[in-house]
């Protein structure tokens, strides 16, 4: 077996042993030199972006890479005893095309940040804790989102929660960002607690905490009922959907920008928590229609659903308009931005309805709604992330953030201000940038399900863009201020960190197609075929 | 020869509609060529740097550049005036007490129990 095959079979454990040995490392090298230091971490980040990529191509390929590794466009890596009759003391990471999807949105944030940091952070004690605990979060968010057992993933939940605390928190001489930590902390902990409730509902019902055996021997118990109750609202709130998103815009408007591109990382990593346990943990009820309920589980939770996002869309939307505090406007835009997804996913769900052969189906709408819905999870994650590394070089240039006194900053930060227009057209959903191609998808699929939810997006969208209109006429445009003559553009590893997301949203943008085809819709596909996964183990 | 760009330059299918960003940017082209054309119809006559330049503010006297800027909150100021109504309850809601945040999750929970547990 040639190296890269290896590699490529080793990948779903080299991807989360990179970071956590690079982040216990990084003090160690910090000792050296912090030129030395940096250029590690981002060595680490980057070999780590690499073997996701590799891992990735290899899934969504079916094995061109490894063709031992997959099965089904399904790559499974054993930690422990490897025969299911053997007593399951052991670990299995089970990566599908949508792990693989989320994987390779988190191999693009922490690489964007930990380049910004360079620059952004230079000035700041405490800098071997700070790459530390980024090389945490990124194997915490990476876990998340390749492991296939329950336990696992709540201990990954821990390991993103704790890190990105103290992340939150660290602008320490800042009251707010401890408040802010503080309160992320208890949100953190509590859903992370309703999720352990949750999986030892599972382990005391089915002897297994591996997502596929229980998938596959789930019964719908009254126990499972609450199981997934537990799931959903713990994930929801995670995730930052109204009514319990509040800790969402403090978190992000306070840590740094730098930090806030990943912590949007390890939000959508609860996310797709939400979308795996629905699919395919339960995916036997949710596709097994007309034998159990009076009720149809997927209309039930499919219009819940659909109601939390157009709440989430609606709250998000109102409140970004009203703030005048720069990152805690584009943190209650990402609140609305999680609400699209939401509302898409949702809606597919709710369209799982028998056919006139009695087969469970999930309508053409429907499917486009889960697409729209999956692709704008990439979307948003380097929309959103953009807007935040911008507002973060605002801060670094003019040690400002509030909409009343910033003004002008066009005139000396010409480049901040492009990614600015860039990360604005795309997260409000203008052509020809990537938000348009998701929002679009979203659009005509709701309209086609519920004519109402989809004006209902469209006007929020609206509001979305005279939000950002809002921030570019406030910070970029006017006059000079006296104050903010002497701004300056910021430092290059900033602006390569910007870069980095601008570049890929462009080429999102123009090849949407591109994406589609070959990353979203096997994600999607994965969802919709949980045998599959269940299969996988 | 070219076939290598045919996956970039695909259509995305949209079921009802389609959205395809290279056709949309030379209709971009056009229609800015067009409105170009238009505006060299325009009239001649105007002149840099004279009265036909300056700012009208209703008679108000105009104020030095630096004061003239529109700060952030005082944009959409009517939409949020009509708006009052929601903006007053919504303001209750993000009160900054996480024992509220939690609160939410509790009725969420009693919300989604009632709905998936009982129904």
């Amino acid at each position: 077996m040639d190296f890269l095959a290896t590699l490529v079979n080793h990948s779903p454990a080299l991807i989360i042993a990179v970071p956590l040995l690079g982040a216990f490392l990084t003090p160690l090298i910090g000792k050296i030199n912090g030129k030395v230091r940096n250029v590690f971490v981002i060595l680490v980040v980057a070999c780590t972006s690499f073997l996701i990529a590799l891992l990735a191509y290899n899934v969504f390929t079916n094995g061109a890479l490894s063709a031992d590794a997959v099965t089904n466009n399904i790559q499974t890596y054993v930690f422990g005893a490897k025969d299911i009759g053997t007593p399951a003391v052991r670990i299995a990471f089970e990566v599908d095309a949508m792990n693989a999807f989320m994987a390779l949105i988190a191999a693009i944030l922490p690489l964007a940040a930990v380049v910004y940091s360079w620059a952004f952070m230079k000035d700041e004690t405490g800098q071997d804790k700070y790459y530390t605990l980024i090389l945490l979060m990124t194997a915490g968010m990476l876990g998340m989102m390749l492991t296939g057992d329950m336990f696992n993933f709540f201990v990954f939940l821990e390991i993103t929660s704790i890190a990105t605390a103290a992340l939150i928190a660290f602008r320490i001489d800042q009251k707010y960002s401890v408040q802010a930590a503080f309160k992320y902390i208890v949100i953190s902990s509590i859903g992370a607690l309703f999720v352990l409730f949750a999986v030892a509902l599972f382990y005391g019902q089915y002897n297994a905490l591996n997502m596929a055996v229980i998938g596959d021997s789930i019964k719908y118990t009254m126990l499972d009922k609450i199981a997934l109750v537990l799931l959903i609202a713990s994930l929801a709130l995670k995730t930052g959907i109204a009514p319990m998103h509040m800790w969402l815009p403090e978190a992000y408007g306070r840590a740094p920008s730098s930090v806030t591109v990943v912590i949007i990382g390890t939000t959508l990593g609860s996310l797709y928590a939400m979308f795996r346990m629905i699919f395919t943990v339960y995916g036997k009820h949710i596709w097994d229609l007309g034998k159990t309920m009076a009720l149809q589980l997927p209309q039930l939770l499919g219009i819940l659903l659909v109601a939390l996002a157009i709440l989430t869309i609606i709250l998000g939307v109102f409140m970004a308009l009203k703030q005048s505090d720069l990152k805690k406007m584009i943190g209650f835009a990402a609140v609305a931005e999680i609400g699209y997804m939401l509302l898409a996913v949702g809606s597919a769900i709710a369209t799982i309805s028998l056919n006139e052969s009695g087969v469970t189906v999930m309508t053409s709408a429907g499917q486009m709604a889960l697409k729209g819905g999956i692709f704008h999870v990439l979307n948003d994650a380097l929309d959103v992330g953009l807007l935040f590394l911008v507002a973060g070089a605002v801060y670094f240039a003019a040690k400002e953030t509030s909409l009343n006194k910033l003004g002008g900053l066009a005139r000396n930060m010409k480049y901040t201000t492009v990614f600015f227009l860039i990360g604005l057209f795309a997260v409000s959903g203008l052509p020809p940038l990537n938000g348009f191609a998701s929002k679009l998808m979203i659009y005509e699929s709701t309209y086609a399900i519920n004519p109402i939810l989809s004006i209902a997006a469209i006007l929020c969208s609206i509001l979305l863009l005279a939000t950002f209109v809002k921030v570019f006429h406030s910070v970029f445009l006017g006059p000079k201020i006296p104050k903010f003559s002497n701004v300056k553009e910021v430092p290059k590893s900033m602006l390569i960190g910007m870069a980095i997301i601008a570049v890929i949203i462009i080429f999102i943008g123009l090849f949407p197609n591109l994406i589609v085809e070959n990353i979203v819709k096997p994600a999607s596909e994965a969802l919709m075929n949980y045998g599959l996964y269940l299969g996988g183990i | 020869m070219l076939e290598f760009l045919d996956p970039f330059l695909k259509t995305l299918q949209t079921d009802s509609g389609f959205w395809n960003p290279i056709l949309w940017g030379f209709a971009f082209v056009i229609i800015f060529l067009i409105a170009y054309i238009i505006r060299g119809f325009g009239k001649q006559a105007y002149k840099e740097k004279t009265e036909q330049t300056k700012a009208f503010l209703s008679g108000n006297p105009e104020y030095e550049k630096e004061q003239m800027h529109i700060k952030g909150s005082n944009l959409y100021w009517g939409f949020m005036e009509i708006m009052k109504f929601a903006y007053d309850k919504f303001n209750k809601m993000h009160n900054g007490n996480t024992g509220d945040y939690v609160l939410w999750f509790v009725i969420i929970l009693g919300i989604f129990f009632i709905v998936l547990g009982v129904l």
